[in-house]
């Protein structure tokens, strides 16, 4: 047990090593010169004062020092949780700004991932095998995963929030309130959470759905439970088996669609100005806050690795043989 | 595309016991086969219906309604009516639903076949160098596939394309961007190839060609590939959706072509520049998401569809 969480340990920290150097290096080795950019921007100047503002720049951002020297600084500013300032957030610590966004994220996505994946399972397991609800289940679940996360956000902000007005159309608490631990500001909040989470929701139940019924299709049609139906044991019995076979590729799916499910997430915070990191990127992106985008970016890396790390220590709890073996499963 | 792309080697994909029976039917007779049960499968038919009708729009469509999808020259916020260029109605600033939706389709389906093909190409050398070679080179590409199968594809991509549109403003086109889409998102198809390459390294016929005196790539390619080209096929439709979606939140996160329109891209404009939520244009951002959802979900079902075409298991219902 201790090497097998000890070996994906070293893998996750080799990682966000190799994370963090590409986000290091993005800025240092890609075509063309940022601090040319962000000098471009000002506009109007002489010639002199821009070579005086790239000197500035240069200086101020430590690109002037040897490279060596300048990796050296970023790790040890990083490893004491310092990630620079933003420009969008009036030269407030990135920290202190990404902190501030984390909580709407996190109530939006882990909702949305655990119900989803519940849901979607339970209706992929009922639906194989059964022909009149895979009929149901099948398209539906086709459609919903090949749905672009932004579009169903989009098409549900526009029939249930500007249509049909039932639920506030952006942000995360309404305007004329202050966060307090009152009543109406719980009840505004929830309000505000329930587009975006319905949307993420969706699109997850689908993908889930489909991987379940197609997991189960394959179980029951294995030795083992071709054997359990000889012997005579309840239709019940053996789909209960196969159910609980079935379960263990979804959890890594799970693990393997963390990716994917923050970037819809980001996509889906978007549409809503929802206050979370997806919404705070966008805004980064839109003013060209690099230090903030870079922050974003590890906080991002660091978020999904510890999830992955999570899905582990599940995996070891469902299957025995990962217990057993300690050789590590699949994941 | 949650759930459906797991990475998971499917079970009874590669048929049959040991020994390479499946190399003894005759070219001929296999195609039959395929054939047989292609036409019967109501899933295949669907999906392919739908793929040539959204391949006919993206190529006739330019040739019937002419309009140059970025020009501003049609009455604005006009909802579709019959009358040519006006299909599916105009944008706020009095363009062409109908030309964007086409020409979207047409970047789309771009994407799809650079993107998902370079992903595929990644995947397969990765994937079969490390399943067939196995040892301490596929300890460093299961790592550097690990790796890379961890960090949100979307972010990095986010992360570069936001330095590029200010340091390299050329590079903001559809070919680049499918590029960096490819260059992204073939970590999940290298670890399910490897482990379909593991699975049948120790066959018989691999030996036998091993003793033969045949060198490496040819045994991969001559060998190991034929027999799992079903499931190679797969993975690639599988790619192909995965980088019209990745690319489709890209452009609506406005990192996407400076030049040019996309599916993606249409949605963007709509959202951040027309106010087409308020405005109540919904003909400006649905068709473009029908317009995915039906590439994708299409590929998708024919994935399933080619799945019980290809493994006799699975047929009946």
């Amino acid at each position: 047990m201790r090497r097998y969480f000890g070996r994906k340990l070293i893998t996750y920290l080799i990682t966000f090593f190799i994370a963090a150097t590409i986000d290091w290096m993005i800025p240092r080795f890609m075509p063309g010169d940022p601090v040319q950019g962000l000098v471009s921007r000002t506009g109007g100047i002489s010639p002199e004062g821009s070579a005086a503002l790239v000197q500035y720049y240069n200086n101020l951002f430590g690109l002037d020092r040897p490279l060596y020297e300048q990796f050296l600084n970023f790790w040890i500013s990083l490893l004491h949780g310092d990630l620079g300032r933003s420009v969008f957030e009036h030269g407030q610590p990135v920290t202190q700004a990404i902190m501030a966004a984390v909580p709407y994220t996190l109530a939006l996505l882990i909702p949305a991932i655990l119900l989803s994946w519940w849901a979607g399972n339970s209706f992929g397991a009922l639906a194989a095998r059964r022909k009149w609800l895979d009929n149901a289940v099948l398209p539906v679940g086709y459609i919903l995963t090949a749905t672009p996360y932004m579009w169903l956000a989009l098409v549900l902000s526009f029939v249930l929030a500007f249509s049909l007005r039932i639920f506030p159309q952006s942000g995360g608490y309404g305007y004329n309130l202050e966060p307090s631990l009152t009543w109406t500001f719980f009840t505004d909040l929830f309000g505000h959470w329930m587009l975006p989470f319905l949307s993420l929701f969706m699109v997850m139940f689908g993908g889930w759905a489909i991987g379940m019924r197609n997991m189960i299709i394959y179980e029951l049609e294995s030795d083992y439970s071709r054997y359990l139906e000889a012997l005579g044991a309840p239709q019940g019995l053996v789909r209960k088996y196969a159910f609980r076979n079935a379960m263990l590729p979804q959890i890594t799916g799970l693990a393997l669609q963390l990716g994917v499910i923050v970037s819809g997430n980001l996509v889906t915070e978007i549409v809503f100005s929802y206050p979370g990191i997806g919404n705070l990127l966008f805004n980064a992106i839109k003013s060209e806050d690099y230090f903030l985008l870079q922050g974003i970016f590890l906080f991002i890396i660091a978020g999904v690795l510890i999830a992955n790390f999570l899905v582990d220590v599940v995996y070891v709890i469902v299957d025995p043989r990962t217990r057993v073996g300690m050789r590590g499963g699949t994941a | 595309m949650t759930g459906v792309v797991t990475g998971e080697p499917k079970k009874g994909l590669i048929k049959g016991p040991p020994g390479g029976e499946a190399t003894a039917v005759p070219a001929g007779r296999k195609r039959g086969e395929f054939l047989y049960f292609a036409l019967r499968s109501r899933k295949f038919l669907l999906a392919t219906g739908v793929l040539l009708t959204l391949i006919g729009i993206a190529f006739i469509g330019p040739m019937v309604d002419t309009n140059d999808p970025l020009a501003q020259n049609l009455l604005p916020m006009r909802p579709p009516t019959t009358e040519t260029g006006y299909w599916f109605g105009t944008t706020y600033f009095g363009e062409d639903v109908f030309a964007q939706f086409a020409h979207g389709l047409r970047a789309t389906f771009f994407v799809g076949l650079l993107g998902g093909g370079l992903a595929a190409v990644i995947g397969m050398a990765v994937g079969f160098t490390a399943g067939y070679r196995g040892g301490w080179v596929d300890e460093m590409l299961n790592m550097a596939t690990n790796v890379m199968l961890v960090i949100p594809t979307l972010a990095l991509l986010i992360v570069i394309s936001s330095y590029l549109q200010r340091s390299w403003p050329e590079a903001r086109g559809i070919p680049f961007e499918s590029v960096f889409v490819g260059l992204t998102s073939w970590p999940w198809a290298a670890r399910a190839i490897r482990a379909q390459t593991f699975s049948l390294r120790s066959r018989d016929f691999i030996d036998l060609a091993k003793l033969s005196g045949r060198r490496g790539w040819k045994i991969i390619a001559f060998e190991i590939a034929p027999n799992m080209s079903s499931y190679l096929f797969m993975t690639f439709i599988l790619l192909f959706g995965g980088a019209i979606l990745i690319a489709a939140s890209l452009d609506f996160i406005g990192l996407g072509p400076t030049q040019g329109i996309s599916l993606g891209l249409m949605m963007f404009n709509s959202f951040s520049y027309g106010a087409a939520l308020l405005l109540g244009l919904w003909w400006w951002f649905i068709p473009p998401g029908i317009g995915i959802m039906a590439t994708v979900g299409a590929l998708y079902v024919m994935n399933v569809g080619l799945d019980e075409i290809f493994n006799p298991k699975l047929r009946e219902i």
